[in-house]
């Protein structure tokens, strides 16, 4: 799938000035109240997709060792792959963005499958906090904002650790005024 | 021993709502785990039976005795002993059903209902009662032939169920009934009035008439008196309380249309389906053995559509003041309330086959999961088996009272079976038909006051409401094919279950303005949602009326 708006994109991804003619989704929102995830979680995504493919790729070897003589096409394809998806991490990462709206947050994520979830504060039943070894490495936590609906699935990567317990006090203090029930 | 378990008072009573320790129906250890008792003593006797006939009349019996095991107590002269070691083991049965009883006790205070248990390894299970989802009341046969039944309180999750079992019928009913007024957040002795002990025993039987047509009243059970005349009366009673609701169910379930919609429906084309491989098969290949391979399946599906028509037989629905109350069952009934705002999502559907009828069946999103089964094997999630459009009306009208009023009624109507953009409905643009080949003009959405409507399928038709207080969350998604078309979708996410409040291709900035309204109008109605204590508003204020205008939302 080829994107038209690419290139004029790249330098600002999470932004409302797409061109009226663009088919991609904007919200009516202010390119400023998007809150971009640290450019250091590039890296935490980088090293999972390597040793995940790595994994996948040293697989589909499989097929080569046991005789398959055409076997080879599939690491090659797999490694193909992975390293396209490596390659895109950069815009798949600035492409992450949260904001703190007046009554819910909004979480975007994905270029070519795009994502836009709003879940109101007083949804919230719990905010996890977790950290991976990498993400440990560079300071990095991962805040996971659950409802009671297993489908809202807003989990904002690659906060750093002081801003992600920020954010969860906040997205706490600020879910016990709007209580609301399930 | 605690304190607290000896001051327990036994469930005779009927006002168990008083924050004081009880005890459950005598009963209960039989029912939950004496019966597989009887039946292994069952077992035992039956296969000494000869040997007991030949022991104490002997030369009655022809078999000749080999066991050594028998032989060897009778030839050592220790039938007393081994007597007393059965006598003994029973005896130690018995005792710890005893204990497990006395260690069993419940209790329900103005906040909570709390159930503890267990003699080595206790469990207390609490439930705060404005959260609860929906109180079922379940009869099994063998109980029910006691007239006991099990009262299962459902809390928010997954097998998050305070189970109370067993009761009297009556202390179910008088049970349920207080702890839904004390759940609603009404008063109580405001309340206590209006629930006098009209719950205690006579049911109308003519209100029964209608629905008992499965035992008729010529039983020779009728013959006895006292006790089992009550029995059966209860046996007969309608599952609806009839001091608390309009007397009669307000769907009526035809048995023809049962059965026929249960034929016409998926399980039993499959069956029907595998009925033609196997006659093929075996006219093919000539290897009549073949039909051994199906028979698991058979069975299978066979009881699956019996179950499905004998459960939804005496099926029933009717709004009490604290909520819509289904029941379910021939033999084994069920009979669940569910206070209001505790239905997340609702969904209208018409399987292919059934649309020559004019049949639907109404689905419900919960944020319980209970462990008893509804219509046919289902979970409890089917709240309509079959219906008309009519039933479709009345029972929407009772599952979302706020929503589906007379002014919504002709958007329902359009939901159901209309088509293009008439009342509001925005469908699919016309590029979307790679996408929707059919029903680019079914796939539509609209938002009235109260509700948020999908609509869906030209084939399998199908309608999704969800009210606004209830949404979790909106999300509006993008793929690569969509984006090509300049189009979008949408989700709404409620609690899980069968229903899932999707919708795809449509317009790409229709997508974006119905997210936008659905999570605003969400957080607006989740603020003045106060149906966690339904009782208190009824009483306080009239309920919230919508403050936008009752026509349907143009503005997307």
């Amino acid at each position: 799938m080829t994107d038209p708006n690419t290139a004029s994109d790249s330098p600002a991804p999470v932004s409302v000035s797409a061109a009226p003619t663009d088919a991609r989704i904007e919200l009516a929102i202010e390119p400023g109240e998007w809150q971009r995830v640290s450019p250091k979680y590039i890296v935490v995504d980088v090293v999972g997709w390597l040793i995940f493919g790595g994994i996948m790729t040293a697989a589909s070897f499989t097929p080569y060792w046991i005789g398959w003589s055409l076997g080879w096409i599939l690491p090659v394809a797999f490694g193909t792959i992975f390293l396209l998806v490596i390659a895109f991490t950069p815009r798949r990462v600035r492409a992450i963005g949260y904001a703190l709206r007046d009554d819910d947050l909004l979480f975007r994520r994905g270029i070519l499958f795009q994502r836009f979830v709003a879940v109101p504060y007083g949804r919230m039943q719990l905010v996890d906090i977790s950290r991976g070894p990498v993400a440990r490495l560079l300071g990095l936590a991962e805040l996971k904002f659950v409802t009671a609906a297993a489908s809202s699935g807003v989990l904002i990567p690659g906060l750093p650790l002081e801003r992600a317990e920020q954010l969860r006090d906040h997205l706490v203090a600020v879910a016990e005024t709007r209580r609301a029930g399930l | 021993m605690s304190d607290e378990l000896s001051r327990a008072k036994d469930a005779t009573a009927t006002d168990f709502a008083d924050g004081e320790w009880h005890r459950l129906h005598r009963a209960t250890p039989l029912f939950r785990g004496g019966l597989t008792l009887l039946i292994i003593i069952g077992v035992i006797v039956a296969n000494f039976r000869e040997r007991l006939i030949e022991a104490f009349i002997p030369g009655s019996s022809e078999f000749a005795p080999d066991d050594p095991f028998f032989d060897y107590i009778i030839g050592e002269n220790l039938i007393l002993q081994a007597a007393a070691a059965v006598l003994g083991l029973l005896l130690l049965i018995v005792a710890g059903f005893w204990l497990s009883w006395r260690f069993h006790s419940f209790r329900i205070t103005d906040q909570v209902v709390e159930v503890r248990s267990g003699i080595l390894f206790r469990t207390n299970r609490k439930g705060r009662l404005d959260r609860i989802q929906g109180i079922n009341i379940v009869r099994p046969f063998i109980p029910r032939l006691f007239g006991a039944a099990k009262l299962e309180i459902s809390v928010a999750g997954n097998d998050a169920n305070v189970p109370l079992q067993y009761l009297t019928g009556k202390q179910a009913d008088a049970l349920r009934r207080d702890i839904l007024l004390l759940a609603s957040g009404a008063r109580r002795d405001a309340a206590g009035g209006s629930a006098p002990a009209a719950a205690a025993g006579d049911a109308d039987p003519s209100a029964a008439g209608a629905d008992s047509a499965a035992i008729p009243p010529g039983t020779p059970l009728t013959l006895a008196s006292g006790i089992l005349d009550q029995r059966v009366n209860e046996f007969l009673a309608p599952e609806l309380d009839p001091s608390l609701v309009e007397p009669e169910s307000v769907v009526h379930m035809d048995p023809g249309r049962l059965i026929g919609s249960t034929v016409l429906g998926g399980p039993a084309i499959v069956f029907v389906l595998l009925t033609a491989g196997l006659i093929t098969g075996i006219a093919m290949t000539g290897e009549v053995a073949l039909v051994v391979g199906f028979i698991p399946a058979m069975l299978g599906i066979g009881g699956f559509l019996v179950s499905r028509i004998t459960r939804s037989l005496r099926y029933s629905i009717a709004a009490t003041p604290d909520g819509v109350r289904v029941g379910f069952g021939l033999l084994s009934t069920t009979n669940e309330t569910l206070p209001p705002g505790r239905i997340h999502s609702v969904k209208v559907s018409q399987p292919l086959l059934w649309r020559p009828f004019g049949w639907w069946q109404i689905a419900v999103n919960r944020a319980s999961r209970s462990s008893a089964q509804g219509a046919g094997g289902q979970a409890q999630t089917t709240i309509l088996p079959v219906g008309n459009a009519d039933d479709v009306r009345t029972v929407l009208r009772l599952l979302l009272p706020a929503g589906v009023t007379d002014d919504s009624m002709p958007m329902i109507d359009l939901g159901l079976t209309g088509s293009g953009d008439e009342g509001g409905f925005v469908p699919s643009p016309r590029r979307a038909r790679p996408l929707r080949w059919f029903s680019v003009k079914r796939n539509a959405t609209a938002l009235t006051p109260e509700l948020l409507m999908l609509r869906s399928g030209a084939i399998w038709r199908a309608l999704t409401l969800v009210p606004y207080p209830r949404i979790q969350s909106v999300a509006v998604t993008q793929g690569p094919i969509e984006r090509a078309l300049r189009l979008g979708a949408i989700q709404v996410h409620t609690v899980a279950g069968p229903i899932t409040a999707n919708l795809g291709a449509l317009d790409r900035d229709h997508a974006v303005s119905f997210f936008e309204h659905a999570s605003g109008r969400a957080i607006a109605a989740a603020e003045r949602d106060t149906s966690h204590r339904w009782g208190a508003t009824a009483q306080s204020e009239p309920v919230a009326q919508p403050h936008e205008n009752a026509a349907p939302d143009g503005t997307q």
